[in-house]
């Protein structure tokens, strides 16, 4: 069963379009990252899923209900925010029940919701703190747990991991993938990182412009990016770019300055076709020295700059005249100057239109 | 901590370093030693008792002048402390000076200026800060046409309006009642105490009102229950300046009330400048403090929170 449908949803601020005419399918139980740049509308389009925003044009349902003109109180959602949005002048217990107060609940209902939530995110002895009194992380919880004692369908998240440090970030998206595996609710969840997304969604909207770009699983959005901004987007350090052109014919390949990169093994969309195109490669794709010659394509390259990580190392060189750089384990020495052998497989890379920019 | 570190770094290639070379480290160390009677501080200081004495001075004579005879007064020593200290003067002042036909002082005025100021304040604060919540929060259709009438009101001298105004009071038969003088009040707070509020209330996270919306909450229970709360600093400043604003407001006071009505301002307005007999100037004096008494017992209440809450509402908007 779908538990989120957005149907043709458009909105505009005056002649400002943040979302065009968006589709999205949520099936039940499962966790979607929306996943863009600032101002790309992801956002935008959970506020209108909440009901905080009015859409312009289009339908949302949520669990086969129309709810476009319901209030978001009657949507079954629960909602988390960045900034924790928690209210300075209740105690934690306070702000859990405010929302089931609010609706009228009775008392001992309300306690036993209180109680389970505090259990699960393991806040008991805070709920009579002030938020004042509570740490970045403890905050958090203390708004998911906002979100847990409404006892909904749908969990709404936006951003909230991003005013929390590294360190944080990184324990609260564990808890929070261990919580979507103990509840199996349908979660919505809006980030800027690429981290959260790979690691928490089961698929992947990539949105910008108030479009998405593509909407699959992180494995395939990582791997076979429809466009070139997809494939920018994702990856840290960032996949490499080098502009060419593509020689069609029997024994097709991407020519580059000084280089020609055999593309009988890529994939192509459709049938090959020449002319200026971009040939992406990942760093981790890259493989140097013997294993280099095992690749279907090689070539000699300078180190011009090296940048241990690590866990490994990022190795920056060039390549037919462009930057271009690549992993290697951090046990291995290199320095600027050093000389050696690299290679990739091209059927692990992906060639956009020159153009478009979009895979071909 | 960093001080520590700092610190640390010399020992550390004090160490490293041939014997020979300690003797780099000597010289300064620790914070700079300064003088207290260096210039700077003579500069400071001197300007500011200079400017305090300045402020201060007029309210010395008015107070040692209010507690002189008038004989002692006739002197014309100004400055001088009195030799014989009365408290004639404030008592007539409260209870007996003459005011046209009235002889009852200042105390009728007093009070009239409370049943003035006191509803004045709650129905302005009340009403501008529903005002600025729903402009800061709810944006309804034509919220900023009204937002920007409501400014432009602000800017409109009030002489333009006296006279229209008092056509209006006579049709709904307020004219010359306390009450008219309080709706009159509400109406010109409104444009100042609404921008106040509406640019706190947009100060606040706008997250927090999206989850009280989640949580079920409306108009009002948004507004008692989450706003409220948080917004002692700006209710502190509305009252502040609504209070000290209507209190010594003359101009409304004196176009709008009748004699048994006016506020305590148009009653020391009528006993200082009263041509007739003799000019007793230890009871004007004794009259100008009890009315500015107010104001000044506010300020020094609420002083601290004024300041917070003006820099509180300055931070965004």
């Amino acid at each position: 069963m779908t538990s989120v449908v957005v149907r043709d949803v458009s909105l505009n601020f005056g002649a400002f379009d943040v979302l065009k005419a968006l589709n999205l399918n949520v099936p039940e139980g499962e966790f979607l990252v929306l996943l863009g740049p600032s101002g790309c509308g992801k956002s935008t389009l959970l506020n209108c899923i909440a009901g905080l925003l009015d859409v312009s044009e289009g339908q949302i349902f949520i669990n086969g209900k129309n709810v476009t003109w319901e209030e978001p109180k009657d949507r079954g959602i629960g909602m988390v925010f960045q900034s924790y949005a928690l209210y300075p002048q209740m105690t934690v217990e306070g702000n859990l029940s405010f929302g089931l107060k609010t609706a009228g609940m009775a008392k001992d209902e309300i306690a036993s919701r209180v109680a389970r939530a505090a259990e699960i995110l393991q806040i008991e002895p805070l709920l009579k703190r002030k938020p004042a009194a509570l740490s970045g992380g403890q905050r958090q919880r203390v708004a998911i747990g906002r979100a847990l004692v409404r006892d909904v369908d749908v969990f709404l998240f936006d951003e909230p991991l991003s005013n929390l440090d590294a360190k944080l970030r990184s324990e609260l998206r564990v808890e929070i993938k261990r919580l979507h595996q103990k509840l199996a609710n349908t979660m919505i969840y809006v980030t800027h990182d690429q981290i959260e997304a790979m690691t928490l969604a089961d698929r992947i909207a990539v949105m910008k412009g108030g479009v998405i770009q593509q909407l699959d699983a992180p494995q395939v959005i990582y791997n076979r990016p429809v466009n070139r901004f997809v494939a920018g987007f994702l990856g840290s350090p960032g996949m490499n770019f080098l502009d060419g052109e593509v020689e069609a014919g029997s024994k097709p390949a991407f020519a580059v300055a000084g280089a020609r990169i055999p593309l009988d093994r890529y994939g192509f969309d459709g049938k090959a076709t020449g002319g200026k195109a971009v040939f992406g490669i990942r760093p981790e794709h890259v493989a140097i020295g013997e294993a280099a010659g095992a690749m279907p394509f090689a070539t000699d390259a300078a180190v011009e700059i090296v940048e241990p990580m690590g866990s490994d190392t990022l190795v920056w060189t060039r390549l037919g005249g462009q930057s271009f750089a690549f992993r290697v384990e951090a046990e291995r020495q290199l320095h600027s100057g050093d000389r050696l052998r690299i290679g990739f497989d091209p059927a692990r890379a992906s060639l956009f239109d020159g153009q478009s920019g979009n895979r071909i | 901590m960093v001080d520590h570190v700092l610190r640390a770094t010399p020992d550390m290639a004090a160490a490293a370093a041939p014997a020979g070379r300690a003797g780099d480290f000597a010289g300064p160390s620790g914070p700079r030693p300064r003088r207290a009677f260096s210039r700077r501080n003579i500069f400071i200081y001197g300007t500011l008792a200079v400017v305090a004495i300045y402020y201060l001075l007029p309210l010395y004579v008015m107070v040692v002048t209010s507690l002189k005879g008038m004989p002692e007064i006739r002197l014309g020593n100004i400055f001088s402390p009195p030799m014989e200290i009365t408290f004639e003067p404030w008592v007539k002042a409260w209870s007996s000076a003459c005011t046209g036909l009235n002889c009852d002082g200042l105390s009728r005025g007093f009070w009239n200026s409370v049943r003035i100021t006191v509803p004045s304040v709650f129905l302005s604060i009340a009403i501008a800060s529903v005002n600025g919540y729903a402009l800061a929060n709810w944006r309804f259709k034509g919220a900023d046409i009204f937002f920007t009438i409501l400014v432009i009101g602000a800017f409109i001298p009030y002489q333009v309006m006296l006279y229209p105004i008092v056509i209006v009071l006579r049709e709904i038969g307020l004219y010359g009642s306390l009450w008219g003088l309080v709706l009159v009040h509400c109406i010109f707070g409104m444009p100042i105490l609404t921008l106040l509020f509406r640019n706190y209330f947009a100060s606040l996270p706008e997250e927090l009102f999206k989850a009280a919306r989640v949580d079920g909450a409306g108009f009002w229970t948004i507004y008692l229950r989450i706003m409220l709360p948080m917004s002692l600093p700006i209710f502190v400043v509305a009252i502040i300046l609504q209070v000290t604003g209507i209190w010594n407001d003359f101009l409304f006071g004196v176009v709008y009330t009748k004699p048994d009505t006016y506020p305590m301002t148009v009653q020391l307005n009528n006993i200082v400048n009263a041509v007739q007999g003799v000019k007793e100037y230890n009871v004007n004096m004794a009259a100008t403090l009890l009315t500015g008494l107010v104001p000044l017992v506010i300020y020094f209440v609420s002083g601290k929170l004024f300041v917070r809450g003006i820099a509180a509402g300055a931070v965004k908007g």
